[in-house]
């Protein structure tokens, strides 16, 4: 039998024999890619085979292998947390005709319709139906999303409870991080405690704390880019109100929020940063919303939801009008989650959290793409 | 002008008109907030370091940026002649340019000058540079305690580096360029 070599890195070299790849250390200096040499002496010598072409997943790095397999363990654990607390896990279309309105959220074109950003509106739709406590653990698509905490197709836990407020949602979600990564999330070499109850935070006093930054909620876009600027944080004269404010948080805040050693919900949002979410009573200007933040990463976001039929269309034809504004797609109104609200949805509070970065956390690595079995550029 | 999607590594752009580098970037995107790259850029002209999150719709405008292929022909005074290897024209650089490493230079050495404006405003050297022994101490004991056994050694260039105590005069060495570090013995 025949080899012919593969590949030779420094003195390694891969040689193919017959249906067998052979890694061949310490390779004799003359050979090189295409040579035919002695395939029955290297299998003799060198017999453990070499990952076969076509399995992709046994050529990864064994360190990738083990975050797959420390993934697929949290899902479990996931799911079993759910299903003790009585949810009822489902799942809802992935295409879509009207993906969420959301600003700073482009969606995918897919056949007749669009590929979900997220799968709120469907789930909100099953909350008026009667369903009270649900659960889904869905692929969610954004266009143009690709960094080391995003990736275009990612994996989303959302849930709901009806005639539940965002406390009881604070409370599944410090537990279920708790339940999945133990006492200590990990982020590189870093121990990030997770251990409930977790810090909170306002918004505004963030703002204040780290920034010197005072944001009120209801001031015009004008005003809060000068007091951004007496912080001593450049920034253009003709921003949008949330496009000034995040300038400043990401400039101020988030390294801050980034550096604690323990996980903390950021609460309260002024309210046009309110989405989805409910008024605050007695604060006009606050939205009850959190953010839950672990070292550095942004793991899921909470509203009490909005369940005010005329005032969640006027937020929808607002956001459209914004979109068309800013030069982005303007995506139709979903009418069956207006009807839907219509007809009563009782007051519930819900979460989308990101489950790979939940699996980042619970392995400690730097990057999205090491706890999916393929990134984009590998598909 | 360029976007925040040809932000890359060594893209050169100018602000507050200063050219800059970027020598760092990444994606990042609040939740309900815009896009943003956290880029970390290198000004050209003092070596200072600055972040900025670039938002998703803004504008970079380029530096007038050049880069180029030079030959180090020899030293002047406190100048530096250089040949540029595509038109043959010869300039004259001030040696302050590079720091220290301006004594590691040896004559025909291709290097890479940067210049913003027609003006040079940085060298890049090969990384290592292979250079003859002149001087050194014979190898005596050394400070062992840091555990570290090495004496000073002088080389064709000008430069002091410290060496292990095997080197010996006439010995071609492996410098980095970058350190100003001795790397290892190279044998001709």
């Amino acid at each position: 039998m025949r080899g012919r070599v593969l590949a030779v890195d420094d003195r390694t070299a891969i040689v193919r024999c017959a249906d067998v790849d052979v890694r061949v250390p310490d390779a004799p200096a003359a050979w090189q890619p295409g040579d035919l040499v002695d395939g029955d002496a290297v299998v003799r010598a060198f017999g453990a085979p070499y990952p076969p072409p076509g399995s992709e997943v046994a050529r990864l790095p064994r360190a990738r292998v083990e975050a797959i397999r420390a993934r697929a363990a949290a899902l479990t654990k996931v799911r079993a947390f759910f299903a003790e607390r009585g949810f009822l896990e489902v799942e809802t279309p992935l295409v879509v005709p009207s993906p969420g309105l959301e600003i700073h959220l482009d969606a995918v074109p897919a056949g007749d319709g669009y590929l979900i950003t997220s799968p709120e509106y469907a789930m909100k739709r099953l909350l008026a139906a009667g369903f009270d406590k649900i659960v889904q653990v869905c692929k969610c698509f954004r266009a143009n999303e690709h960094g080391p905490h995003h990736a275009g197709e990612f994996t989303m836990i959302e849930w709901y409870r009806a005639y539940a407020d965002i406390e009881a949602i604070a409370a599944d979600t410090e537990q279920l991080v708790h339940t999945v990564c133990g006492d200590h999330a990990r982020v590189g070499e870093r121990r990030i405690s997770v251990v409930p109850p977790w810090q909170r935070i306002s918004v505004r006093d963030a703002m204040q704390r780290w920034a010197g930054i005072t944001v009120r909620g209801d001031e015009p876009a004008a005003e809060l880019v000068a007091e951004i600027r007496r912080a001593g944080i450049a920034v253009a004269g003709d921003l949008a109100w949330d496009d000034a404010f995040f300038t400043a948080w990401l400039a101020r805040v988030e390294p801050e929020i980034a550096a604690l050693d323990h996980a903390i919900l950021v609460e309260d949002w002024p309210v046009p940063l309110a989405a989805l979410a409910r008024e605050k009573p007695g604060d006009p200007a606050t939205a009850l919303r959190f953010e839950a933040y672990i070292g550095g990463l942004e793991l899921a976001n909470a509203f009490d939801e909005l369940v005010d039929a005329d005032v969640q269309r006027a937020r929808f034809e607002a956001e459209q009008v914004a979109r068309a504004e800013r030069g982005r797609p303007v995506y139709p109104i979903d009418d069956k989650l207006l009807a839907a609200l219509a007809e009563g949805l009782p007051p519930s509070s819900g979460i989308a959290l990101g489950f790979d970065r939940l699996a980042m956390l619970a392995t400690g690595v730097a990057t999205i793409g090491e706890v999916l079995t393929f990134t984009t550029a590998e598909r | 002008m360029y976007d925040t999607s040809d932000i890359r590594k060594g893209l050169k752009v100018l602000m507050d008109g200063n050219p800059y580098n970027v020598i760092e970037f990444q994606f990042v995107k609040p939740g309900k907030g815009a896009a943003f790259t956290r880029t970390k850029f290198k000004n050209l002209l003092t070596g200072a370091v600055v972040e900025r999150n670039i938002r998703s719709g803004e504008k970079l405008e380029p530096a007038n940026v050049e880069t180029k292929d030079m030959q180090f022909l020899y030293k002047e005074g406190d100048g530096l002649v250089f040949m540029d290897q595509t038109s043959y024209e010869q300039v004259t650089i001030a040696q302050d340019l590079i720091g220290d490493a301006h004594d590691l230079m040896k004559d025909n050495m291709p290097c890479t000058v940067v210049f913003f404006n027609e003006r040079p405003v940085d060298i890049t050297l090969p990384t290592f540079v292979f250079l003859e022994v002149t001087a050194s101490e014979p190898g005596v004991a050394g400070n062992t305690a840091a555990g570290n056994v090495t004496k000073a050694a002088t080389v064709e260039t000008g430069a002091t580096v410290q060496v292990p105590l095997f080197i010996k005069v006439g010995e071609t060495i492996k410098i980095d360029t970058r350190s100003h570090e001795y790397v290892e013995r190279v044998n001709k």
